[in-house]
């Protein structure tokens, strides 16, 4: 019953049950169709174009301090007009350039890669590949995107306070977090920054929910877990990580939130504040807060990475017409992930006065998680291995997250030795090893995602040399941007600083820096005109005439060009096999709906 | 076909209650950590011992007796006694407010013995009984608003409801909040 019964007692897609082939149907009006809609396409494309938004202003701020950091001796006026007393004489002031950092951390960890990544693609891939008429529970689903939309306008609210959004870093370690007197930006805009916070956190929780029920009670006849394409399974174990490990941020913020407001002491304890003098509060642990919060801050990482991974298995496969190397091991490897996520969450701690004994345990566990890694990469390039590889622009992308996740990989080996970690802890390695593997790695998945499935979004494509365009130089860039950092960072240059022209050691970057400033200037030009083409194409763009562009096996592309709320006018097509028959037995492709033949081979 | 579909799909659990038991799950990490972290903070120095408010032993019953009335009303509700399930389901909510109540005398209890739970005056070992006691509440305080949800539904003569899942749905989370109660009861008693 389940299938039906959900879409049945929540909106009218039974007219499309029976019959009612058109795109538009008269009982949606602007509201229920766009703003408050229920339909899981339509959530899907909310989250989509909220996430980015958050990019474009996350973006921007990392343009906005690369400029201190690359011309720290430089006068912009224009920043002043666009920054006000943030800029005072056309240079960014010590607080705007903290605030900077942490807002642009907060959001892009959060709201592009969480809610944009995982939230797009979660609501618009699981329906329609398992074989659903949308999530188990569309309301709770789009009241998952309005708490994002709510944590949305208050964290931009913050921007605009008094004081300033708040400014100690994405982590927002106390004391720095829990004290209003510590800096301008932990009063109000830290408040506001919490308030956010626990509103995402219920926006994730809501949305996980949904998709883990989806996943293991929605499935079409026939569709067993095992002939799930791989995308599901990423975003099955995001999920699971999601609802496992947000309750644990959750918890701390809480206890944050006491000792913020109600004077406990669970973190803080009887320090001393320049201006305020010492604390009355006793025996708080700060490390406390770093347990909880990087509970959830491992998971987070795959909960950021999974869903790229997922896209780029299932589009590294359609787009070289081979089946997917070793479908089990990708499975396992992703299972192997998620539970190893869990149990690493101190390497981010190796230098907080940590037990080196209890350092060594962290230490071979993450150590540990290059295994399933490796498993993954080998399986993509076998996969790549001698297919009729089709350069489209969501191809490119998903293998530039290959390269990427290699690259950035390779450095957490460094990192993931509590030794190295002495040395290299708080550098820009730490930065280029994590924005390289977990950023830019996800935003070529998030890239691939959209080019591969705007067609289905939209029932257009995107203006394929304009992503030509969009990838080469955005691979490029990521790798001049983020390459040089790790030989600053091997210097031992710190992160987090304003101005490192105090020090002698450092001033032969001066010039380094000033190219990453300029090329991170570039990319972000860039990343405009992937927006141009995004909004140029949902309207203008080439029509897409057939149901599934290219020859892939998934249900989604069995669905009409432009599929209403139910997804399928008719029966919900009945699955037959794996995802993954592309070039068996002389056919190039075989979609999971096609019965198995008497003469078929194995595979 | 669909015929074959829906005999097959009615053995599944039914999704709206099996995103209850993954919501249950994500609470329980919540209340994990919480406990976590008051072991760890137990190990510390400047950690205060005190006994804990005789009240609890009585909170402790009468959630307890909620969970009976909550399985009794369930049971009233399928043999469709629907006035014994009324009278049933309305003295669960009572109990879940009584033993909300109960738990805010607990805290008077803690106070009046010049613990303090928050505030500067106040040591970590109260301030997480507070925080996690009072976060169990407030999960308390929602199944007493689902259990009224379905209350006022019991009543409205326009809609006649047969669907046993709502009942079993509140009734699930009733005797989920219940344990983690007794769970935590045991944890500040003899565990933590």
């Amino acid at each position: 019953m389940s299938n039906e019964a959900v879409v049945h007692t929540h909106h009218d897609a039974v007219h499309e049950v029976h019959g009612d082939h058109h795109e538009h149907h008269h009982h949606e009006t602007f509201i229920t169709k766009y703003v408050f809609s229920q339909d899981h396409k339509m959530i899907a494309k909310q989250f989509l174009i909220t996430g980015m938004f958050w990019a474009v202003l996350g973006g921007l701020m990392s343009v906005l301090f690369r400029l201190q950091l690359g011309y720290p001796d430089s006068n912009f006026p224009w920043l002043h007009s666009l920054l006000g007393k943030w800029a005072e004489n056309g240079h960014i002031t010590p607080d705007a350039y903290y605030a900077l950092v942490t807002t642009h951390g907060t959001v892009l960890v959060f709201f592009v890669l969480t809610a944009g990544l995982s939230g797009t693609f979660a609501n618009f891939l699981i329906p329609l590949q398992v074989g659903a008429r949308d999530m188990a529970s569309p309301f709770l689903n789009m009241l998952s995107y309005w708490f994002f939309f709510t944590a949305s306008v208050v964290m931009l609210s913050s921007l605009f306070v008094e004081t300033g959004p708040f400014s100690g870093g994405w982590t927002a370690y106390p004391p720095l977090s829990a004290l209003g007197d510590a800096s301008p930006g932990s009063k109000t805009g830290m408040d506001l920054w919490l308030i956010s916070m626990a509103l995402f956190v219920v926006s994730s929780l809501l949305g996980g929910l949904n998709y883990i029920a989806t996943i293991l009670n929605m499935r079409t006849k026939g569709m067993s877990m095992t002939r799930l394409p791989l995308t599901i399974w990423a975003l099955f174990f995001t999920a699971v990580l999601g609802v496992l490990s947000f309750p644990v941020l959750f918890s701390g913020f809480i206890l944050l939130i006491f000792d913020r407001n109600f004077g406990t002491s669970f973190y803080l304890s009887d320090i001393f504040i320049s201006k305020v003098g010492a604390l009355p509060n006793e025996g708080g642990s700060a490390i406390l807060y770093q347990h909880l919060f990087w509970f959830l801050g491992h998971p987070e990482v795959y909960i950021i990475l999974l869903p790229a991974m997922g896209m780029v298995s299932e589009i590294l496969s359609v787009n070289s017409r081979k089946p997917i190397f070793g479908y089990m091991a990708m499975v396992g490897s992703l299972f192997a992930i998620a539970v190893l996520a869990f149990l690493v969450w101190a390497h981010h701690m190796f230098v907080t006065g940590l037990n080196p004994f209890l350092g060594s345990i962290f230490v071979l566990l993450t150590l540990l998680i290059a295994v399933p890694s490796a498993i993954k990469v080998f399986n993509w390039l076998t996969t790549l291995w001698r297919g009729s590889i089709r350069f489209t622009p969501g191809m490119m992308f998903a293998i530039g997250f290959v390269s990427l996740f290699i690259s950035g990989g390779l450095t957490g080996i460094w990192l993931g030795n509590s030794a190295l970690d002495i040395h290299l802890h708080d550098t820009y390695f730490v930065i280029a090893h994590f924005h390289i593997v977990m950023g830019v790695a996800s935003m070529f998945g998030m890239f691939a995602g959209i080019y591969h499935w705007f067609p289905k979004m939209y029932g257009r494509y995107l203006n394929n040399t304009l992503g030509y365009i969009h990838f080469w130089v955005t691979i490029a860039g990521a790798y001049m941007i983020f390459w040089p950092m790790h030989y600053e960072g091997l210097a031992g240059m710190p992160r987090r600083y304003y101005d490192y022209g105090n020090w002698e050691s450092f001033k032969q970057f001066i010039e380094l820096n000033r190219f990453i400033s300029t090329v991170a200037m570039i990319v972000f030009a860039v990343q405009i005109l992937f927006l141009f083409n995004f909004f140029y194409s949902i309207f203008k763009g080439r029509k897409m005439t057939q149901l599934n562009p290219y020859g892939a096996n998934t249900l989604e592309w069995t669905t009409p060009l432009r599929p209403g709320h139910g997804n399928w006018p008719g029966e919900i097509p009945e699955v037959h096999r794996w995802a993954y028959d592309y070039g068996k037995d002389g056919k190039e492709f075989i979609s999971q709906t096609a019965p198995v033949g008497a003469d078929e081979s194995h595979h | 076909m669909m015929a074959a579909v829906q005999s097959n799909e009615t053995r599944r659990i039914h999704p709206h209650k099996f995103t209850l038991w993954v919501a249950i799950g994500s609470i329980v990490m919540m209340f994990a950590a919480l406990t976590s972290a008051y072991i760890v903070k137990k190990n510390q120095a400047n950690w205060l011992e005190f006994d804990l408010p005789r009240v609890f032993w009585y909170s402790s019953f009468t959630i307890l007796l909620s969970s009976v009335t909550m399985h009794l009303a369930l049971k009233a509700f399928k043999a469709r006694e629907m006035g014994r399930y009324r009278t049933l389901i309305t003295v669960t909510a009572a109990l879940g407010l009584l033993f909300i109540t109960l738990q805010y005398f607990g805290f008077r209890d803690l106070e009046l013995r010049n613990i303090a739970l928050t505030g500067p005056r106040s040591n970590s070992a109260a301030s997480f009984l507070f925080v996690i006691t009072g976060l169990h509440m407030l999960h308390v305080l929602g199944g007493v608003i689902a259990l009224l949800v379905i209350f006022i539904r019991a009543y409205s003569s326009r809609v006649k409801n047969y669907s046993a899942l709502p009942v079993e749905m509140a009734a699930t989370y009733w005797h989920f909040v219940d344990v983690l109660w007794i769970y935590l009861f045991i944890f500040y008693n003899w565990i933590g």
